[in-house]
């Protein structure tokens, strides 16, 4: 759906001045019927890469064929077949939601009826109905984003993309935004989207591109990111004093690949495979003759993956 | 043609937008209603001096001055109605679409001309009471009030669209629009200029297109080279609005 091969975009501020690099040689491959994400953090070159393959941004070099169409010399071809969802929206909020669906069918060469037909459907199937003509001023930050999606499905794209889909959403909104990608993506629409989230990341993508000062650092599903890192980790409680007992013998098995004694009472214990481990572990501390207090185990989130890949945690790369 | 279409499309939408407000209507007619009130008044003497036909009042000098006035404050001041657009991502989120963006601006352009004909159509019918004479002439006077509306509309959005701020944008029309106002003889016709300022003003297009307007208004003098120069000017116009759109990359501001 997707193919870029070192798609790069500079900035000038003037014509003298040096060219800021945003996107610096991005390869991606997205397949039909996946819900692909771009994770970074603000300034990463998410938005810039989004731009250039919805025809809005020409790239300084390197290309792009989306839905099978050259972003730079078949802008139009590309555009009848992509839906784009910005991330401030796109509404204006003197019209009403018919209105503007109405106008987005229409823009796509609909009859007027065809369109009034689609844009009905739409609001249905997101539940806007109720609200379709009243002003969108008056909606809520939720809904207006729903409308948004919805608009960016009226000429049924074969690509869906997403800027930020949920950057300053409210929780019960953004999990209702979440449902409806799903809905999309269920219904056959390929989807790529930024986000600086890791919750979204994890929860919607199939695979993800971590991004990074312009670059790809990683991409692969999310199972696959965080298992490439480390493995998984199990944090055991023991009587005070056990997990220095026991901690060389643990050291000393097949599937364990270090352990620390965090403090006198809890033992952090890495492993590849924590669903398998744990039984061991169990096994063998039993074997030692020690109770086991609690036991957690914990897989590597995409943050360390982001960290591991680029050398900052998320939550400051930006800065 | 799809292309007739899309302009259609678009100024059915801008249109949809002044239905929805018609107070603006009026409020674009404020400034031109003083003039026509509180400045015409004062030109009472010189209707009947300096070579116009016999029986001409000062009105029929005056109005057609006007009438220009009004195109270039309505029209050119427009490109902030544009700015909002792109604040909220309509423009961007147009752009993504097939349509062309020459007829996503040509429809603004086209509902912003018509609506200043119709303001035009009403500042004269509140002048033919004060004595102004009504020619057939003014039918083609309307039409190039509709073309100069579109070119100036298309300027404004131009500018807009190469400024994207309203603070950089208010000086700059200001400062443009008052001395063109000035040198194209609105208040009082450029013939009664020394010659260094009739001169100068000869090089302001709408010099002449508002000594067009006068003569179709009068039915008496020679409109052709004001229709040219008008028909040329918003052409022109058009083409920088166009090139701007389609050479600015990022259509929204933040």
């Amino acid at each position: 759906m997707i193919s870029t091969h070192a798609l790069r975009r500079e900035f000038r501020r003037s014509k003298r001045a040096e060219p800021v690099v945003a996107v610096d040689g991005i390869d991606l491959t997205v397949d039909a019927g996946e819900v692909f994400g771009l994770l970074g953090p603000n300034g990463a070159g998410k938005s810039t890469t989004m731009r250039m393959l919805t025809t809005l941004l020409p790239p300084t070099s390197g290309t792009a064929l989306v839905a099978g169409h050259d972003v730079a010399r078949e802008r139009s071809a590309v555009r009848r077949r992509i839906g784009f969802v910005a991330q401030g929206g796109g509404t204006d909020a003197a019209e009403t939601a018919r209105s503007e669906l109405v106008m987005q069918g229409r823009v796509f060469g609909m009859s007027r009826a065809d369109a009034l037909a689609r844009a009905n459907q739409l609001l249905d199937r997101f539940s806007l109905t109720d609200a379709a003509d009243r002003r969108l001023g008056t909606w809520s930050g939720g809904m207006r984003r729903r409308l948004d999606i919805a608009i960016g499905l009226v000429n049924s794209p074969e690509l869906l993309l997403l800027d930020e889909p949920t950057t300053g959403l409210d929780p019960a909104s953004r999990a209702e935004v979440w449902a409806e990608i799903r809905a999309v993506r269920d219904a056959g629409t390929t989807i790529l989207l930024t986000t600086h989230y890791l919750e979204e990341a994890d929860e919607l993508c199939d695979r993800v591109a971590i991004v990074h000062k312009g670059k790809v650092a990683r991409t692969g599903s999310p199972d696959d990111l965080k298992s490439q890192v480390a493995g998984d980790s199990i944090v055991v409680t023991l009587p005070a004093g056990a997990p220095e007992t026991v901690a060389p013998t643990v050291r000393e098995q097949p599937w364990c690949r270090g352990a620390d004694e965090v403090d006198d009472r809890t033992l952090r214990v890495y492993v590849d495979d924590g669903s398998r481990a744990v039984t061991d572990l169990l096994r063998l501390l039993d074997g030692l003759s020690t109770p086991v207090v609690t036991l957690t185990l914990t897989r590597p989130s995409l943050d360390d993956v982001f960290l591991t890949a680029t050398g900052h945690p998320l939550a400051v790369a930006g800065v | 043609m799809r292309f007739f279409s899309d302009v259609r499309l678009t100024y059915a939408r801008a249109f949809r937008a002044v239905l929805r407000e018609p107070s603006w209507i009026i409020i674009g007619l404020g400034q031109p209603l003083f003039y026509l009130y509180l400045f015409g008044p004062l030109l009472d003497k010189t209707g009947s001096t300096r070579g116009w036909p016999a029986g001409t009042s000062s009105w029929d000098v005056f109005v057609p001055g006007l009438l220009v006035q009004l195109v270039i404050f309505n029209c050119a001041f427009n490109g902030f109605a544009l700015l909002s657009e792109m604040r909220q991502g309509v423009l961007e989120r147009l752009s993504v679409t097939p349509i062309s963006r020459m007829a996503l601006l040509l429809g603004r352009a086209g509902r912003d001309a018509t609506l200043v004909v119709v303001q035009g159509a009403i500042l004269v019918g509140l002048a033919v009471p004060l004595g102004l004479h009504l020619h057939p002439g003014m039918v083609v006077a309307a039409l190039i009030l509709l073309a100069l509306g579109i070119g100036l509309s298309c300027l404004g959005y131009g500018l807009a669209l190469l400024l994207r701020s309203e603070d950089a944008l208010a000086p700059v029309i200001q400062g443009v629009s008052l001395p063109v106002l000035l040198l194209s003889g609105v208040f009082l016709p450029l013939t009664l200029a020394p010659g260094w300022l009739d001169d100068t003003a000869e090089a302001n297009p709408l010099r002449h297109t508002v000594d067009a307007v006068r003569a179709l208004m009068l039915g008496d003098g020679r409109a052709w080279l004001g229709i040219v120069v008008t028909l040329a000017l918003s052409l022109a116009l058009v083409v920088f609005g166009t090139r701007r759109f389609n050479n600015t990359e990022d259509l929204r501001i933040n």
